[in-house]
């Protein structure tokens, strides 16, 4: 059985790669095509990782010293102070940080994946940061929605949300949201009217849950952002959410991205344990997996 | 206990003393949060002017959380002079700030003082200060600890390496750690947060660290922030650290969360004593930060600088070697921009301080705050003019495990040169033996992390 599961997750990855890779390609030329023409030179700032140490003692060794951690070193000095360079990419690096918190997730993607928009409770940015508990419940008119928009009773609830970085949904929702439909489809389990949730929070699922009463439900949401990458996404799944859930139901695969677990490969994994959810009627701790 | 005051015009009438310590504080989005915040600028002073007429005896004799139900409660109440405290219960709350800022109040005095008073008390008194006033009470007080090496002198500044990775690798902590000693950095601890929390990950890492500063021979002390019981299970399992950590709770219900209780920290106490590797007599390293009580709705309503201040009635007991607040780690929700954190750095310190403690600051923030570099540069100095015994040193300050920004090799650098500050008297010798410093100054190979290859 185990082995069957692993044989069709393999299988959807791969044919999921080979679209994206095509898709990936149109893209690229589409983005080089942006800069033909441009009149002033576009001073583009690449990621750069090498030692600023001007003499080190060993050389070789400086080498092996960077290749072993993503840690900021071997980065050296002007006087006590950063080199500016070194300065400017910590600061552009924050500034992804920040925009990825205080940014929107593009509309043209939402409406790629016809999913319609519902807000919690949570007004704006500065209050959502400030009242966890204001991103937890949706909104009247989001109820309103959802109740008359979605069907209720699914054997799969999906919901997507911002969460704290906007751009994790831009980066990653185009990967995981097909490669978790095709896994759905592959287990031959039915999913009910996906949606994105603005000002979310983890918790939002058990109102939501309230709500549609769904058998499991996943929530795709941007991760507090980091310096290395603002882009990380976690699914959080559990089964029959409701109000007063506690942390230990629900199941979750964080760091999801590019350099963390990729996000094909986050989608299909995610339609296996929803599965088992199903199986075993529970989610969290309860969960063997 | 007279609990009703006019601001402008306006009569406030405070229900307890729970309400006048919330209210009194400045402003907090924690305290917010929690809902017990003041409702305005003119609410906050009604609630200082009543506390600042308020005595000591006024807030002994009204427990915010009665030690009848919480062991937090207990150890402060047992940590308290009485002979000290009967000469001091019927000084008002101002009267104590004005006492701890006079020029008569040296050092000693304030240390025998600082015996006599409870957390709550302390938390009071640090309600009614201004930031300057926080510095100026704190840079009076010197708390010198010893476990392999002594920190916490006149006119040094000290500081953590935390050379984290985030899987834990040897070799990327050992790279880390390398970039951190030459820059100066380490004297207070080489203190690595692991990923994984297991014996044998935590055994692995104190035999790495602990094989480098054999090596090279450098007065400092080793340490991994896993939780208490797994490292005490590393020890038993013959692991060599130096300092045991853990972080602390102001309720007895907040320490539940983290997993530990009194019972625990002092078996873990006892087991150092045995098996623990450096000098001491100071062994242990505790980390707090206000809002922790909150987060894990054991704050009973009382708020989050009281909370915080009781922490450090607790770390009292076990007379660490050194402790810091992680200010700015929990969130926005606790504390919401640079000024909320900058402030909160100060209170944590001087609490501290006057606890008796080896205090120092993770002076840090996370992306979602409304907080930057430019802020911790602020804090960053701020503290080391109020005589932080130490600070965090991260690579760039940007702890790749962690996920915040913190100080970096460079800020630790840069708080010493412009204030002449030193490194701890022992490590600085040792500096200077590598060729890393002289005369208080980095040296041209100072930033070279091959030098340790």
């Amino acid at each position: 059985m185990e082995q069957q599961l692993e044989y069709l997750v393999d299988k959807v990855v791969a044919e999921l790669q080979k679209k994206l890779s095509e898709r990936a390609r149109n893209g690229s030329a589409k983005a080089l095509g942006a800069f033909d023409g441009s009149e002033s030179p576009v001073h583009v700032v690449e990621e750069e990782r090498g030692a600023n140490v001007p003499n080190p003692k060993w050389q070789e060794g400086m080498q092996e010293l960077l290749d072993s951690t993503p840690a900021r070193i071997g980065v050296w000095r002007t006087g006590v102070r950063p080199l500016t360079r070194t300065m400017l990419q910590l600061r552009r690096d924050h500034a992804a940080a920040v925009d990825a918190v205080y940014g929107e997730v593009q509309q043209s993607l939402l409406d790629e994946f016809s999913l319609f928009t519902v807000e919690t409770q949570y007004d704006n940015t500065e209050n959502y940061l400030k009242r966890p508990d204001m991103g937890r419940i949706l909104n009247e008119e989001g109820v309103r929605l959802l109740l008359e928009r979605c069907q209720k009773k699914p054997q799969v609830q999906i919901v997507v949300s911002d969460g704290l970085s906007a751009s994790a949904v831009d980066a990653n929702l185009r990967d995981v949201l097909p490669a978790l439909l095709d896994s759905l489809t592959s287990y031959g389990l039915s999913c009910g009217t996906p949606f994105f949730v603005r000002g979310g929070r983890v918790a939002s699922m058990d109102h939501i849950g309230e709500l549609l009463q769904p058998e499991v439900l996943v929530l795709l949401i941007g991760e507090r952002p980091g310096l290395v990458t603002a882009h990380s996404m976690s699914a959080y799944m559990c089964y029959r959410p409701r109000k007063g859930m506690v942390e230990s139901e629900r199941t979750v695969i964080s760091n999801i991205h590019r350099q963390g677990t990729s996000p094909i490969e986050a989608g299909a994994h995610i339609g296996t344990i929803l599965s088992k959810m199903l199986e075993q009627k529970a989610s969290g701790v309860k969960l063997v997996l | 206990m007279i609990t009703k005051t006019t601001v402008l015009g306006q009569t406030y009438q405070f229900r307890d003393l729970k309400e006048i310590f919330a209210k009194a504080n400045e402003d907090k989005s924690g305290d917010q949060l929690a809902g017990i915040a003041a409702e305005d600028s003119r609410e906050r002073v009604a609630a200082k002017q009543v506390l600042a007429d308020l005595t000591l005896a006024d807030i002994r004799n009204h427990p915010l959380l009665p030690p009848e139900e919480d062991e937090v409660s207990r150890v402060i109440e047992a940590g308290i002079n009485e002979k000290i405290y009967n000469e001091i219960k019927n000084w008002s709350v101002s009267e104590l700030r004005e006492y701890l800022l006079s020029h008569q109040a040296g050092e000693s005095e304030i240390r025998r003082i600082s015996r006599g008073l409870s957390s709550e008390m302390i938390a009071a008194t640090t309600k009614l200060m201004s930031n300057l006033d926080l510095i100026t009470a704190a840079a009076k007080i010197r708390n010198i600890t010893h476990c392999n090496t002594a920190i916490g002198q006149q006119g040094v500044l000290a500081s953590r390496v935390q050379p984290n990775h985030p899987s834990d690798s040897i070799q990327g902590i050992k790279a880390a750690l390398y970039e951190g000693l030459s820059y100066g950095i380490g004297d207070a601890v080489i203190g690595v947060n692991p990923v994984i929390d297991t014996s044998d990950s935590v055994k692995d890492i104190l035999l790495m660290t602990k094989e480098v500063i054999n090596k090279w021979e450098i007065p400092t002390q080793n340490c991994v922030l896993a939780h208490v019981s797994t490292q005490m299970r590393a020890i038993r399992q013959g692991a060599p650290a130096d300092l045991i950590f853990q972080s602390l709770a102001g309720s007895e219900a907040g320490n539940q969360a983290f997993g530990i209780d009194v019972a625990l920290l002092d078996e873990a106490d006892e087991l150092m004593r045995k098996e623990g590797t450096s000098t001491g007599p100071n062994i242990w390293y505790f980390e707090t930060g206000q809002g922790s009580e909150l987060s894990s709705e054991a704050h009973f309503g009382i708020d989050q600088l009281t909370m915080e201040a009781r922490c450090y009635g607790l770390a009292r007991k076990y007379q660490p070697f050194i402790v810091n607040t992680v200010v700015g780690f929990i969130g926005p929700e606790y504390l919401y921009d640079s000024r909320q954190v900058i402030r909160a750095g100060l209170e944590d310190h001087f609490m501290g301080k006057l606890h008796g403690l080896p205090m120092g600051c993770d002076v840090c923030y996370t992306n979602h705050m409304k907080v930057d570099q430019n802020d911790m540069d602020n804090l960053g100095i701020l503290l080391s003019a109020a005589g932080v015994n130490f600070v965090i040193g991260v690579a760039m300050a940007d702890d790749v495990m962690l996920n915040y920004q913190s100080t970096s090799f460079h800020d630790i650098a840069a708080f010493r040169e412009v204030l002449g500050l030193r490194p701890a008297p022992a490590f600085e010798k040792w500096l200077e033996k590598m060729g890393i410093m002289e005369h208080g100054k980095l040296t041209a190979i100072a930033g070279d992390p091959t030098i340790f290859m």
